[in-house]
Order: C-alpha cells, then sequence, then structure tokens
C-alpha cells in the first residue's frame, strides 16, 4: 500500500502548498508593488492585510461564473483546464530535495518533460481567447500564439546549454552534478540564466511581456470574458507558472536545494545548528528570490510594444543563446568535457 | 502655423551608457529596488494617510457641508431673501418665505422650507458670499454619506446650528481681514479631532 499512499500524499501535500502559494502570492506581489509604487497595498483584511489572500479566494468562489452566449462552450470550458493542469503536472518531476522523500518522481527525461508539458499551457491561452469569439480576446490569443513561438526557441537553447554542461536531462541529476563541480551553473551559464529567465517572464505572459492580457489595450485580453472560477484558474495557472519558471530556473542554474557554497562551506553546513535545515528550505528561498524578481520587473518596466517584443525575441535572444551555446560547449569540449 | 508645417521633434541623443539599453534598464531596476526596501523597513517613502483611523488637517477655509446660523435666541439668521438661492450655480437651495410673527419690525420674512441638495451641491461657496445676514456659512465637515436621494436633502431642521457657535468645525465663511494661516507643507495630519478654539469674531458679529 505504501507505493500507493506515500506518492497521494505527496501530490496532496504538494498541490495544497501550490494553490495556497499562488493565493499568497497575488497578496505578496500587491503588497510589492505598492512599496515599489509608494503605496501601502493591501491592509485592511486581518492583520497588516494578511488575511487578503483568503478573502480573495472566498469572493471567487461565490462569484457569478459567467458564459458568453455566443462562445463554443465546450472549449471555453477546457480553457482553464488546459492552462492550470500542465502548470501543477510540471512539479511531479521537480526535486525539492537530495532524497526520494522530497521529490514525487524522477525520470531521465525529466527536463524534456517540463519543457514539453509547460507549453502545452498555452493552448490554454489561446483556445480561451478564441473561443471567447470576443475581438479582444481573440487578439489576445494571438499574441499569446506568437509570443511563444517567439521565445520558446531562445529559451530552449538556454536549457541545452545547462543539458551540455551537466549531460544529463534528469533534473536530479543535474543538481548533483553542480555540486559535484561545486559550481552552479549560473556562472559559466550567465547568458543562458539571463535568456532564460527573460523567456521565462514572456512565456508566463508578465509584465514587462504581458502583451496577452495587455489590460490597457485589450481589457484584459484573453480573459476578457472570464469570470468567476474559471478567470480564477487562469489566474492559479499564472502564479503557477511563475513557480515553475523559478523553480526550473533554481534547479538548472542555482543547484536546486543546495545551501550556498556546498562544497567550500559544508563543515558549516554540518553544524548542529544548521543541518535541521531541510534542503528543500533552501530550494523555496531560491525560488522565492526569482519569484520577486518577477514581480519587481512588473514593478520597474513598461509593457513592450509587440513589434519590439518580436525584435527582442528573434534578433537579440536567439543569436545570443545560440552563440553562447556554442561557447559553452566549446568551453567542455576544451575543459575535458563531462561526456 | 498651418496643419502643413512640419515640426520636428528631434529626442535628445543617447549618451553612450544609455545606448547599451541594459545599464540603463539596471538603474530602473535601482530606482524600484531602493523604494522597495526603503518602504518595507520603515515607511520612508510612502505618504499615504491611512483615513479613517488618521485625518489630515484641512484648510481653514474648507468648503464643506452648510450650516445656517442662529440669532442669540435660537431664530434662524436666514430672512429668506433668496440671495443664495439665485446666486447657486448649481441650483440646489431651495427656499419658501414666510411672515415672521416674532419679529419686533413691522415685518420681516424667514424660512419656512430651507431645503439644500447636497447630491447637486458643487460646494462652491457662492451661497456664503452671497449671504447678507452671514445667516449661511460652511463648515469642514465634508464626509457626507446618504442611503438615498431623499436623505441627501438636507432641511432647515438639519441645517440649523446646534449648540454654540465655537462647537462648530467652521470652514469657508465671511472674512474680515483676520490673519490667515500660513499653509505648511507637508499638509499636517491629525490622528483625533482637535478641539476647537473659540472664534470671537464671527460670534460677536451682530
Amino acid at each position: 500500500m505504501t507505493y500507493l499512499v506515500i506518492p497521494l500524499v505527496k501530490i496532496v501535500v504538494i498541490l495544497l502548498v501550490l494553490i495556497l502559494g499562488a493565493a499568497y502570492l497575488t497578496f505578496f506581489e500587491r503588497k510589492i508593488l505598492a512599496y515599489i509604487q509608494i503605496r501601502l497595498g493591501p491592509n485592511r483584511v486581518g492583520p497588516k492585510g494578511w488575511l487578503q489572500a483568503i478573502a480573495d479566494a472566498l469572493k471567487l468562489f461565490v462569484k457569478e461564473d459567467l458564459t458568453p452566449a455566443r462562445s463554443e462552450k465546450f472549449v471555453f470550458l477546457l480553457a482553464p483546464v488546459l492552462i492550470i493542469v500542465p502548470a501543477l503536472l510540471v512539479f511531479a518531476v521537480i526535486p525539492f530535495g537530495p532524497s526520494d522523500i522530497w521529490r514525487l518522481t524522477d525520470i531521465n527525461v525529466a527536463l524534456l518533460f517540463v519543457l514539453g508539458v509547460s507549453s502545452v499551457g498555452i493552448y490554454g491561452i489561446i483556445l480561451g481567447g478564441w473561443s471567447s469569439n470576443n475581438k479582444y480576446s481573440l487578439m489576445g490569443g494571438l499574441r499569446s500564439a506568437a509570443q511563444l513561438i517567439s521565445y520558446e526557441v531562445p529559451m530552449g537553447f538556454a536549457v541545452v546549454t545547462v543539458v551540455v554542461m551537466a549531460g544529463s536531462l534528469s533534473l536530479v541529476r543535474i543538481v548533483e552534478v553542480q555540486r559535484e563541480l561545486g559550481v552552479w551553473f549560473f556562472l559559466p551559464g550567465i547568458v543562458a540564466l539571463f535568456v532564460y529567465f527573460v523567456c521565462g517572464v514572456a512565456e508566463t505572459n508578465r509584465n514587462p511581456f504581458d502583451l496577452p492580457e495587455a489590460e490597457s489595450e485589450l481589457v484584459g485580453g484573453f480573459h476578457t470574458e472570464y469570470s468567476g472560477m474559471k478567470w480564477a484558474f487562469f489566474f492559479l495557472g499564472e502564479y503557477a507558472n511563475m513557480i515553475v519558471i523559478s523553480a526550473m530556473a533554481t534547479v538548472l542554474f542555482f543547484g536546486g536545494w543546495l545551501p550556498p557554497f556546498p562544497n567550500l562551506l559544508a563543515p558549516l553546513w554540518a553544524l548542529p545548528a544548521v543541518a535541521w535545515v531541510p534542503p528543500p528550505f533552501w530550494f523555496l528561498l531560491k525560488v522565492a528570490a526569482f519569484i520577486f524578481l518577477y514581480m519587481w520587473f512588473r514593478g520597474t518596466f513598461p509593457r513592450y510594444r509587440f513589434d519590439q517584443l518580436m525584435r527582442l525575441g528573434w534578433k537579440v535572444l536567439l543569436p545570443v543563446s545560440l552563440a553562447n551555446l556554442m561557447v559553452v560547449a566549446l568551453g567542455v569540449l576544451i575543459l575535458g568535457g563531462r561526456s | 502655423m498651418r496643419n502643413t508645417d512640419v515640426v520636428v521633434c528631434d529626442p535628445k541623443p543617447l549618451r553612450f551608457w544609455q545606448r547599451f539599453y541594459l545599464v540603463e534598464v539596471l538603474k530602473g531596476l535601482g530606482v524600484t529596488l531602493r523604494h522597495f526596501l526603503g518602504n518595507l523597513f520603515g515607511r520612508k517613502y510612502t505618504v499615504t494617510v491611512e483615513w479613517p483611523e488618521v485625518k489630515r488637517e484641512y484648510s481653514d477655509r474648507l468648503r464643506g457641508r452648510h450650516v445656517l446660523l442662529t440669532r442669540e435666541d435660537g431664530s434662524p439668521r436666514c430672512v429668506a431673501c433668496y440671495m443664495c438661492e439665485t446666486a447657486c450655480p448649481a441650483d440646489c437651495i431651495h427656499i419658501e418665505a414666510e411672515e415672521d410673527p416674532t419679529s419686533t419690525v413691522e415685518w420681516e420674512k424667514r424660512p419656512k422650507v430651507f431645503n439644500i441638495d447636497l447630491l447637486r451641491c458643487v460646494f462652491c461657496g457662492l451661497c456664503v458670499d452671497a449671504c447678507p445676514k452671514e445667516a449661511i456659512i460652511m463648515t469642514r465637515h465634508h464626509e457626507m454619506a446618504f442611503t438615498g436621494r431623499e436623505e441627501a436633502v438636507a432641511t432647515i431642521d438639519t441645517l440649523l446650528q446646534k449648540g454654540p457657535i465655537d462647537r462648530i468645525d467652521l470652514g469657508y465663511r465671511p472674512y474680515y481681514g483676520r490673519e490667515s494661516r500660513p499653509i505648511t507643507l507637508p499638509i499636517p495630519v491629525r490622528v483625533e479631532p482637535a478641539p476647537k478654539a473659540p472664534r470671537p469674531d464671527l460670534a460677536a458679529t451682530p
């Protein structure tokens, strides 16, 4: 029975933490944006506003769920599911810690799995935009499709850079290699990290690449017609995708669950005062840093114009990531590569 | 200028480091990070006044809700001359006059009905300027909420001054050359309404 019960418990825990975390990310985002913009942000619901996320969730549960009369009903229903399921599915292979306790599975093509599954999420946006039977939504969906095509490619090259360095597609193995080498991949792969994160921001439709929803131009874009829980699914999906991109950046470039300087400061991490800290703590800390970066970007940059977005994708990020891949591959070859 | 004229708006040429874009992007991130950290540890930049716990000290001459002043015997000063109703640009004042039976002179008017539709009122203060008897003045009371349109029409009962003049939070009113209080910036904030000192200049006027 244990082979069935333990994974189920893990799944439930991951899902609960993820959904609650996504809900609270909205609160943190509002707070961070407010502080950046010299405001106070939500501070009324509960002490210092800490219950704001709960109140928002309750509100969304009781909201009326409208379906436009001339929409494509089934696809309209399918779109939010399509966006949230892949986002949650990715967490099946994310390793939160070194031992089997801290992860669901360790498949040898985990990286491929993540890239493939997370790409499906974009269908949710495209289909949602199309099925709403609304010009704004359709525009949002189209923009999303174009954005996906432009940014999936450099992102793939950035990820391949890590694969070249690690010599494996398994996320656990990638982290282990970073521990063995004593250097996290963000140092040799700083360009790849930059490309990866920029593409990640673009893939999750966040500022400054939030053209598919672009409130000021497209009145919400693909989710204009969505309300109630369906809209909440889009929202949850967006935040879950942010967590996915951040978690992947952590695993690929920042040594996953490893504490800072795992080899150099090894005696320090073995101290009883520090040793009880579980590895996921470091993992979550790094993920939180990336998510803060997301929100920091949102508070800083204005939205790209569409042609600028395309130009950045095709004329900057793609050549840069390709050249970087060549340089890194050459380096691995010269330094007596691992494969 | 004709619309065939060409206006050349050349932006300033970018300086050396501005051409690289990334440097400017990082500088922008620095600004927002400074704001974030400054507000996170000690509200260094926010200027938010957390109403209603904290209230801002408004000008001495704020044009808030009206009040109809009374004579010493408690009767309204208003003589129903219709000056304010005539002056009102929003047409929100409605007065009906009647003869004042308690008058000591041969005949005098007094308002039977004095309604101000606070939803129509634009709080311009022209009624105060128009009044020959200093009967209508404005207070600094500005937090008005109603549940219906009928409720927003203030009648003479609610408008009439209650209690002594120094208990009113006086706002816009006739000006007799008093020294005006200089405005200090940033505008001060009060946590509780401060007790008002009596205003002998107004109470003493006939």
